[in-house]
């Protein structure tokens, strides 16, 4: 077969193993060949499953030959970002803390996908603990950007991004706490999509960030990541901060989005992220692409007006304090008593001195400063200057939202306020490294939907535009984007990963 | 109030149980310093009579009902270990207090 | 192995004035754990009742068992407290190999339950406990000592952590000061104790078995100068795990403090631990570095807003409260508030009251049980209602001693059968042949041979020495192995010595 399997997105690839075109076992084969040849050198996999997914594979053949037919889904590899919990199969969250842990459950994330007869390939390569824009985080290797490899592929789901773009995976699971979806698949040109908070499953998921934490789509199409947010989304009664509500039909409003007709859907465009006064720390590049593409909505028919939501501007500090403060607490539990490594064991130290042994080695610089300043925002005098001021910002945001949506469908911004940066450019300025997730954390503190569509090219390297919805109206997202999507894919007459063959 | 001192930093790695070095505690200090006085910006927030968000989603009674759903395995739970003896987990002496 | 100097309790109280608080925790009696389904039975083989949530394995989410948040409310309700509105749960964020996630999930500022009181009752004289709060947590894990000399945790090599406890739901009934018990303080405490406990059995949300941990108590205890206008300095007695010893504990305490403050120094503000074999007390970690345990809302649980109606539900289906149901039976059996007092402490209240259903007179019953069912009990050292006899046959029992069926005395020996397990009393009576003989064949027999082999007895009653009769008796009990009653016996042989 001459078709190169690894370049199909999902879409077409469901339609070759339905028909019995092609075998699972030969698409997971083409995508493990993939991975065996470009891994070393884009750093995406933290765990490659191998010889288990061929058997999962095989199985899915033998449904088929069998006569069952296992679902529209069957015999799709796919790639998890390591935060998500898989049976079995090692699972670290990008930390040395987790060296050696194989879970004994599923996260509800793995165990839908599993059950769709998706073919498990590995785990993707993250920033430890989720914490970082950029995947340098990551305590066992940076991820490259396939675009270009001294550069980084965004994060934290930058071995997601990576893995998807460079088509070592047709699609993947990412997280998105402060933008961890959004952000690199803006970098590498991918569609993410951060579903509404509580619209999919958080059990299994390694937390970060509680209130914040939600996972969702990577793929290298609109269509793609609403198929596999349908996969995976809807209530769980393991998560208590699951919504009991029928998912909207995700797919249908790709399909609707992508016939290219916006009218009677109004616009906004967030003055705060990159308008008037606000341009501080943006590409000029990536605001020329989003000018265009904002102009691409317009003639589709929509209604864009500007809008301000001027809370925004305080989205960071706020995020700042609540993520590491959750954090503080979440990741207590990494104490080398039930699972996880253990240092200094050896007969000289006491329990809290293993702990804390464990937990310094364990643990890389990004997590620790994390982890004091959000002991620090939570300890008793700080509480309310910090988490409780922040929590109330949070509330300000939320109301600028629900004001803006009285006026607007959706709202729409930059993804990120640059394109991809040079590796080691951030690692020693952290304040540096969290502007990048400016754009991306209104959305995330007020618990709304959120999708990153690719809207071009700036130094030659994808520049990503954000459509933001109300809570539960993920369906407008994937059809705002899919339009957009489709108008220029059309313009341009190939769509915009094409081109990474050439880079 | 937007400042950390060294002595505050090992105060709370302690607090958190991280074994930092001093070297570490010497670059925390200073990182940690500039994040504070970006983050300290939320007190530039007019929030009287604005309460707290804790969790985005209204929702509330979330229960499950009491029914005894099957545990792990013992051998399952125990092989996660870095250390077991006795069907139990083993740690290293304690000197702490029982809270 | 304390040197603790101590002052006589009597002369603490000239001094000082005592103010308790305690905290008291209780297991609730759900049937799955508080956040998962693993299983709350006690008893199991260590970690087999553990799964990803319970242990706080990454990635694992909590779930609220609504059972446990309706036997809080319950509780709440039967103390007299405000159901809150709306509530969260919080985390209480420290480290401790016996909690799983690195924090307690516990409730702070926003309890479920608000206010409330107790009354207790102690020698005819009513103390009233102010209730501050009721919430609900979930309990810690398990932990074993290994290598030390008395198994505990100073001196130890190392620990071993059982996880089946950890995540049983746990309520935690707060008071607020109680100042003005005086030398009673110890006694209210326990007072206070017993009836908390009364309580929670009543409503059924827990066994309540201190020796297996379901009830734990941590004592407060200060001491001010009498007349003060401030209180003093308070200590926490921690794992005070019997009645006996919450007595003990505020004993030592107040004997202790009042030894520091008398020598001019200082209480230190700490928690201490109690001693079950000394009934001391020893110093633990004082609270000058006492944790920070950073409380903030638990963003994995959603907030509980008790519904009104559901509310109304749980309080029109309380049933009757101790304090209510010994009112209304004294009022029935007719007794003082010290006797209540007595079956209360004796913990016959229940089987005084099941025996009076069967039929038994109320004194009968209370005479059988506080008599010598409660010195039989207490020979072999359990309780009242670990005895192998019902309050039915209890009952049974004294219909027999009522019908003239047997006499007391009888009636002992027929207990003593049926506590060894050789079936009810009229079994009993019948297979030991322990029935009264009234004047049959047998007894007529008996008394005329008494008369027949003792003419000498015979004419020295005749001759006026009426005491001597009591001869005769014995010989004719002697013969019917004291089957007869001796008031028939005696009469009989009257009618035959004097009148024949
Ligand atoms: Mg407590
Ligand atoms: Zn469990």
């Amino acid at each position: 077969m001459s078709t190169d399997l690894t370049r199909l997105d999902v879409s077409a690839l469901t339609g070759l193993l339905t028909s019995g075109e092609v075998s699972a076992v030969e698409v997971t084969r083409a995508q493990l060949d993939r991975i065996a040849s470009d891994d070393a050198r884009l750093g995406a996999y933290l765990h490659v499953e191998g010889e288990a997914a061929l058997t999962a594979a095989a199985a899915v053949d033998r449904a088929r030959a069998g006569g069952a037919e296992p679902g529209p889904l069957a015999g799709v590899p796919i790639a998890l970002k390591d935060v998500i919990v898989t049976e079995g199969v090692p699972t670290t969250s990008g930390s040395r803390i987790l060296e050696g842990w194989r879970p004994p459950y599923d996260a509800t994330v793995a165990a839908r996908l599993k059950s769709a007869g998706t073919v498990l390939l590995g785990k993707t390569n993250m920033d430890e603990f989720a914490m970082g824009s950029s995947t340098e985080n990551s305590a066992f290797r940076p991820t490259r950007n396939p675009w270009d490899a001294d550069r980084v592929p965004g994060g934290s789901s930058g071995g997601s991004s990576a893995a998807v773009a460079g088509h070592l995976a047709p699609w993947a699971i990412g997280t998105d706490t402060g933008g961890s979806i959004r952000q690199p698949a803006a970098l590498t040109g991918l569609v993410g999509h951060k579903p509404t908070y509580g619209s999919v499953s958080r059990y299994g998921l390694i937390a970060f960030s509680s209130s914040l934490d939600q996972a969702g789509p990577m793929a290298r199409t609109v269509l793609d990541a609403a198929v596999l947010h349908e996969a995976i989304g809807g209530y769980d009664p393991r998560d208590s901060t699951s919504i009991d509500a029928p998912v909207p039909g995700l797919v249908a409003a790709a399909r609707d989005g992508a016939r290219g007709d916006l009218a009677g859907l109004t616009v906004g465009v967030v003055t705060e992220l990159g308008g008037d006064g606000h341009r501080d720390g943006y590409d000029d590049g990536v605001l020329a692409r989003f000018a265009e593409a904002v102009a691409v909505l317009t003639d589709l028919g929509a209604d864009v007006r500007p809008v301000s939501c001027p809370s925004f501007d305080l989205a960071l500090p706020a995020y700042y304090l609540i993520a590491p403060s959750e954090a503080s607490s979440n990741l207590a539990r990494f104490d080398g008593v039930r699972f996880g490594i253990r240092v200094g064991d050896d007969g000289t130290h006491d329990l809290d001195e293993v702990m804390a042994l464990t937990r310094e080695q364990g643990f890389g610089p990004e997590v620790k400063r994390r982890i004091i300043l959000g002991t620090y925002a939570l300890s008793s005098g700080y509480y309310e200057a910090y988490y409780g001021q922040a929590q109330k910002v949070r509330t300000l945001i939320t109301r600028d939202f629900t004001a803006a949506y009285a006026g607007v469908d959706v709202l729409v911004s930059p993804t990120s306020p640059t394109v991809a940066w040079p590796i080691g450019a951030r690692v020693e300025d952290p304040i540096a490294m969290y502007a990048a997730d400016l754009c991306t954390l209104p959305a995330s503190l007020a618990g709304v939907p959120a999708i990153s569509v690719p809207c071009g090219l700036s130094e030659g390297l994808p520049v990503g535009l954000q459509v933001m919805a109300p809570g539960l109206a993920d369906d407008r997202c994937y059809r705002v984007a899919a339009a957009l999507e489709a108008a220029q894919d059309a313009a341009r007459g190939h769509r915009l990963l094409d081109e990474l063959v050439a880079a | 109030m937007s400042s950390l001192s060294r002595a505050e930093v090992a105060h709370l790695a302690r607090l958190a149980r991280l074994a930092v070095t001093d070297e570490e505690l010497d670059r925390f200090a200073g990182q940690l310093d500039v994040v504070l006085a970006a983050v300290a910006r939320v007190g530039e927030a007019d929030v009287a009579d604005v309460p707290p968000t804790s969790h985005v989603v209204p929702l509330t009674n979330v229960f499950r009902p009491d029914e005894v759903t099957p545990s792990l395995p013992r051998d399952v739970v125990l092989a996660g270990a870095p250390a077991a003896e006795d069907d139990r987990f083993r740690v290293p002496r304690i000197l702490g207090e029982e809270q | 192995m304390s040197t603790d100097r101590l002052v006589d309790l009597d002369e603490v109280i000239t001094r000082y004035e005592p103010v308790i608080g305690l905290e008291t925790h209780v297991e609730l009696g759900t049937a799955s754990k508080m956040f998962c389904g693993c299983s709350t039975t006690f008893g199991a083989e260590p970690n087999t009742q553990t799964c990803p949530v319970c242990l706080g394995l990454p990635g694992s989410l909590p779930v609220a068992n609504e059972a446990a948040v309706a036997a809080t409310i319950r509780i709440g309700l039967a103390l007299g407290s405000r159901i809150a509105p709306w509530c969260r749960f919080a985390r209480k964020n420290y480290f401790y190999p016996d909690i799983p996630k690195g924090f307690q999930t516990s409730q702070y500022d926003e309890p479920l339950c608000v206010g409330g009181h107790l009354d207790v009752e102690l020698d005819g004289e009513t103390f009233r406990v102010e209730i501050e709060r009721v919430h609900l947590e979930e309990d810690t894990g398990k932990n074993l000592h290994v290598g030390g000399s008395t198994g505990r945790i100073h001196g130890a090599d190392h620990s071993l952590v059982d996880y089946n406890r950890a995540g049983i739901p746990l309520v935690e009934i707060v008071t607020r000061p109680v100042p003005g018990a005086g030398a009673k303080a110890p006694e209210v405490a326990r007072a206070y104790v017993t009836e908390l406990r009364e309580i929670v059995q009543t409503l059924g949300v827990s066994d309540v078995r201190m020796e297996q941990g379901s009830l734990r108590c941590d004592v407060n205890l200060s001491l001010n100068p009498v007349g003060a206008a401030e209180w003093g300095t308070r200590t926490e007695t921690k794992n005070v795990n019997s009645l006996r010893s919450v007595e003990r504990a505020v004993r030592y305490e107040m004997r202790r403090q009042a030894a520091v403050l008398d020598g001019g120094g200082r209480v230190v503000q700490e928690t201490r631990h109690f001693h079950e074999d000394t009934g001391s007390t020893s110093s633990g970690r004082s609270k000058e570095e006492a944790t920070d345990y950073r409380y903030f809302p638990e963003p994995d649980l959603v907030p509980i807003a008790a519904d009104p109606a559901w509310v109304q539900q749980l309080t029109d289906a309380l049933p009757e409260l101790p304090a209510a149901r010994r009112a209304r039976l004294r009022e029935e059996w007719g007794i003082s508030a010290t006797e209540m007092q007595w079956l209360a402490n004796a913990g016959a209240l229940g089987l005084v009251e099941q025996t009076v259903a069967a039929g038994a007179s109320p004194a009968d019953a209370r005479k059988w049980w506080l008599g010598d069912l409660a010195r039989r009990a207490n020979e072999a050292g359990t309780e009242l209602g670990e005895l192998a006899i019902t309050p039915a046959q209890v009952a049974e029992l004294a219909g027999l001693v009522d019908a003239g069926t047997i006499n007391d005395k009888l009636a002992r020996q027929v207990l003593d059968g049926v506590l060894a397990g050789q079936g009810g009393p009229a079994e009993v009576v019948t297979a030991q042949g322990l029935a009264v003989l009234g004047e049959s064949d047998e007894l007529v027999a008996a008394v005329e041979a008494a008369i027949a082999g003792a003419p000498d007895v015979v004419q020295k009653v005749r001759g006026g020495k009426v005491q001597a009769l009591g001869a005769l008796v014995g010989a004719v009990m002697k013969t019917t192995r004291g089957t007869a009653d001796a008031g028939t016996v005696k009469r009989m042989l009257e009618e035959r010595v004097l009148n024949g």
